[in-house]
This record gives structure tokens, sequence and C-alpha cells, in this order.
């Protein structure tokens, strides 16, 4: 069975990502220092509050140097992803540095935070197997990544102006918005990434 | 495009759904978690549990409610009710919320709304506020679930809850609850005038028309309402397209 561990740095709801990796077929577990990684297949990186907060407990947790030395799968969600850039403009935090770029305020929103479903315009990748073009998903944020690089950008969503949504870098993805709270569209991507962890685990 | 929110609120006690008017002559509405799975089966952006018991002993009930939830249902959870400090909010979020709506904790101590922003983002903390109308373009806080006056300017309160970290507000109009005579839509635009924040409109609903009035520009993000989806007095799939044929976004699932 594909172990796939879900990283608790202390805040936010782990139930609903777990289940949807389980009914995956994964063997989910949840784990709070670098032991508990093991020989797990691929890590799902969650996060809600500011950064800031999260690098804090993925340093006193020893996390941070595991994260960015990880090759096998990795799937980072709202501020799991923003943990991937180099810099955070939320509370002026480094943070994992995997993906060259900045975290900044979302530009030109009508609202602040942005809550709720919007549509994300996807471009072919694994993890948007089988989910349709139409499918909205849910978010909740204030921030988002802005890449050096566009070309780690797999989907982009527009709320005022256009941001980035998903990204990839080999074995990393992430998204902004959250699969685990975005009903069968949600659940269909979470499946796709432990079938991602599973290739993986296959070729190693 | 952004979708407006339908989001159906389920008063829950004991491990409950109830429905009574005014916290009296309660009934059994059923499981919540079945209840929940329904809603979102019709289309439910989202799902608002109010533990209206929220006296400490029934925490645990309360936690193994949203916990089994979380475990059935893919969409948004916000739960609110007896959280008084940033460890039942930690508690909640633990056992699987996404937000955590605080009125009365917050109005009698307004750090706590900084404490909870500052411990987990204000995109977790909800503000709920009880309002009901003193004159023409003023309302007053009621907490206590809505028993206490307090002397407080809704939209003053609103004001300062944002400044200090609420990131959505859930707005109910006491004058309305429980009518069916259609959302206050002059208090809407009062507080969307007011803040920057997703206001919720709670309070009133009884016709689609009515949810499409309160998601007019310069009014609501999302309708919350309870009584009319227990009842099927109006299917959520209905009122998704009900809205989208008034030219508002909504999401559709069916």
């Amino acid at each position: 069975m594909t172990r796939v561990v879900v990283i608790d740095h202390g805040a936010g709801n782990l139930v609903s990502i777990a289940q949807g990796l389980s009914r995956a077929g994964a063997q989910v577990d949840v784990v709070d220092d670098p032991s508990g990684i093991g020989n797990a297949a691929g890590i799902v990186l969650p996060g809600v509050g500011t950064t800031g907060a999260a690098m804090e407990r993925l340093a006193s947790a020893g996390l941070v140097e595991p994260l960015r030395q990880w090759d096998r799968p990795l799937l980072g969600i709202c501020v799991g992803l923003q943990l991937f850039f180099d810099h955070s403009e939320e509370d002026g935090t480094d943070a994992l540095g995997i993906i060259p770029g900045r975290v900044q305020l979302l530009e030109g929103a009508p609202l602040l935070p942005h809550i709720g479903w919007n549509d994300v315009t996807f471009e072919p990748d694994p993890l948007f197997s089988g989910v349709a073009p139409d499918a909205t998903f849910y978010f909740v944020h204030s921030f988002a990544g802005v890449p050096d690089d566009e070309s780690v950008v797999i989907a982009r969503t527009e709320y005022g102006k256009p941001f980035v949504a998903a990204t990839r870098t080999g074995n990393r993805v992430g998204v902004q918005f959250h699969p685990e709270r975005s009903g069968s569209a949600g659940l269909q991507m979470l499946a796709n990434f432990v079938s991602e962890c599973e290739e993986a685990s296959d070729v190693a | 495009m952004l979708r407006k929110r339908v989001i159906p609120c389920l008063d829950v006690t004991e491990g409950r759904v109830v429905k009574g008017v005014n916290f009296v002559n309660l009934t059994d509405e059923g499981d919540p978690v079945e209840l929940a799975e329904r809603y979102v089966r019709e289309g439910a952006d989202e799902i608002c549990f109010l533990d209206i018991t929220a006296s400490s002993d029934n925490r645990e009930t309360m936690l193994d409610v949203v916990r089994r939830t979380a475990e059935h249902v893919f969409v948004p959870l916000t739960v609110g009710g007896g959280i008084r400090a940033v460890a039942d909010m930690r508690a909640v979020l633990r056992a699987g919320a996404d937000k955590v709506s605080v009125n009365t904790a917050a109005v009698l101590d307004p750090g706590l709304i900084d404490q909870c922003a500052a411990a987990f983002g204000s995109q977790c903390v909800v503000l709920a506020v009880d309002a009901k109308q003193v004159d023409e373009g003023s309302w007053e806080v009621y907490i206590h679930g809505g028993r206490t006056p307090t002397g407080k300017d809704a939209v003053e309160w609103i004001i300062e809850a944002v400044s200090r970290g609420a990131g959505e507000i859930l707005l109910t109009s006491m004058d309305r609850d429980g009518t069916k005579d259609g959302y206050d839509l002059a208090l809407l635009e009062a507080v969307r005038k007011a803040v920057s924040v997703p206001v919720i409109a709670s309070g009133g609903a009884g016709t689609i028309e009515h949810c499409v009035d309160a998601l007019q520009p310069g009014r609501a993000d999302a309708v919350l309402a309870a009584s009319i989806f227990h009842r099927k007095e109006i299917e959520i799939e209905d009122l998704k397209e009900g809205l989208v044929a008034a030219g508002i976004p909504a999401r559709i699932t069916r």
C-alpha cells in the first residue's frame, strides 16, 4: 500500500485531507517530526494561517531541511504551496525556497480574503487528470505565489486579476485552493496525487 | 468568476440537529452528519454548525460531530457556539472545521479576535453578529443568543472586529430571523460599505427572490438559512438555478 504522510504543523483541518487520501487507497500517517516520514512515497504539506507561523513550526520540528531535500512527490496545499517560495510578503518571512519567487498580497482583489468557489484554468498535467474543465474549487486566502519562472505554473484563477492557482516543479506540486474542500473534483486531484506517489515508488 | 455561496446552517445540541423558535420547543431534525451529507449532495457550498448548547461539558460531543462530518463531507465547514479561547478554536479546527465563528466571547473580550487571527490566520475567524434595528440605518449588537443587548453599534463593532483580524462576517438580522420576510438589505448594505471582507447574510430567507436580493452587488457574498432547507421549502439546487437565472454567479452541481 502506498504510504503518504501529511505534515501536521499545528493548525488546520487535516481530517478531510487524510480521509481524501485514504479513500484513494493510500495508507495515511499524520506526522509532526522528521522521523515519521520514513519510507513514505509522498508528502502532503497542508497549511492555514500565516507563512511566518508555519515556517516557525516547521523549523522547531526540524522539518525544514527534510522538506527541502525531499525529491519524491510532494503536494503543497494553500499556505503549503506558499511555503515553496523564497519569501512571503505576508510577514516578511523566508520560506522553503524550492520555487524561486515571492508570495504577495492578491493584487486588484475586490474583497479580501478571497473566499469561495472559483474557476481554475489548468494546463494538461497528471494532477488535473479526469477533472472537468468547468470544475470549481474552494479558495480561502489573501496571498498567492508569484514565481520568477512562469513555466512552473500549471493553473491560474482570476479574482480581480489572474493569479497562480497551481504549480509543478518535477515531483513537487502545489495548489492554492483546497482540494479536500472542493467536492468530487478535489477528491479526484487527491487520488491523482496518490497515483503519482504509487508510480514514483514503483520506479524507485 | 467567484461564485456567491449558499450555506445551510444546522443548530446542533447533544449531537443532534434541532430546530425551535427562540431556543424553545426544540424538535429533533436528525443526525448532523447525515443532514450535512444530504445538503452537499444537493449543492450546498459550505456547511455551518452552530453548537447551541455550548456548555463546556458537551464540547466533546460537538467535536465528535465535527470529526465525523469532516470525514464524510468535502466542502468547507464553519463551526460556532461556545468558542471562548484560542484553545477552543484549535480543538474545533483540529477536529476538521475550516472556519470558526465567534460571537458573545468576542464582544466580551475583543482581544480574542486578535489572538485567534494571529494563531490561525484571519481566513479562519468568522465574526458572527446578531443585530437588531434601533433606528433607520442603525443596529445594536445582541449577545447570549440574542438575549442580551450590548449598547454597541453593529457597524462600528464590525469595523473594529475586522481591524482586529476577523476575515468574514456572519450577519444575522434579529428583526428578520424566522419571519421569512427577506433579509435586512439595508443592514447588508451598511456593513458592505463599512468593511471589505466577505459578508454572509442570515435571518429572513423565505424565497429564492430573497436570496437574489441579498446577493446583489453591494450586499452579501453568501446567504445562510436553516429552516427553509431543513423542511425542503426551498431545495438548494432550485435556489442555485434561480440565482443563475437571475444573473448571480452560483456553483451548479446538478
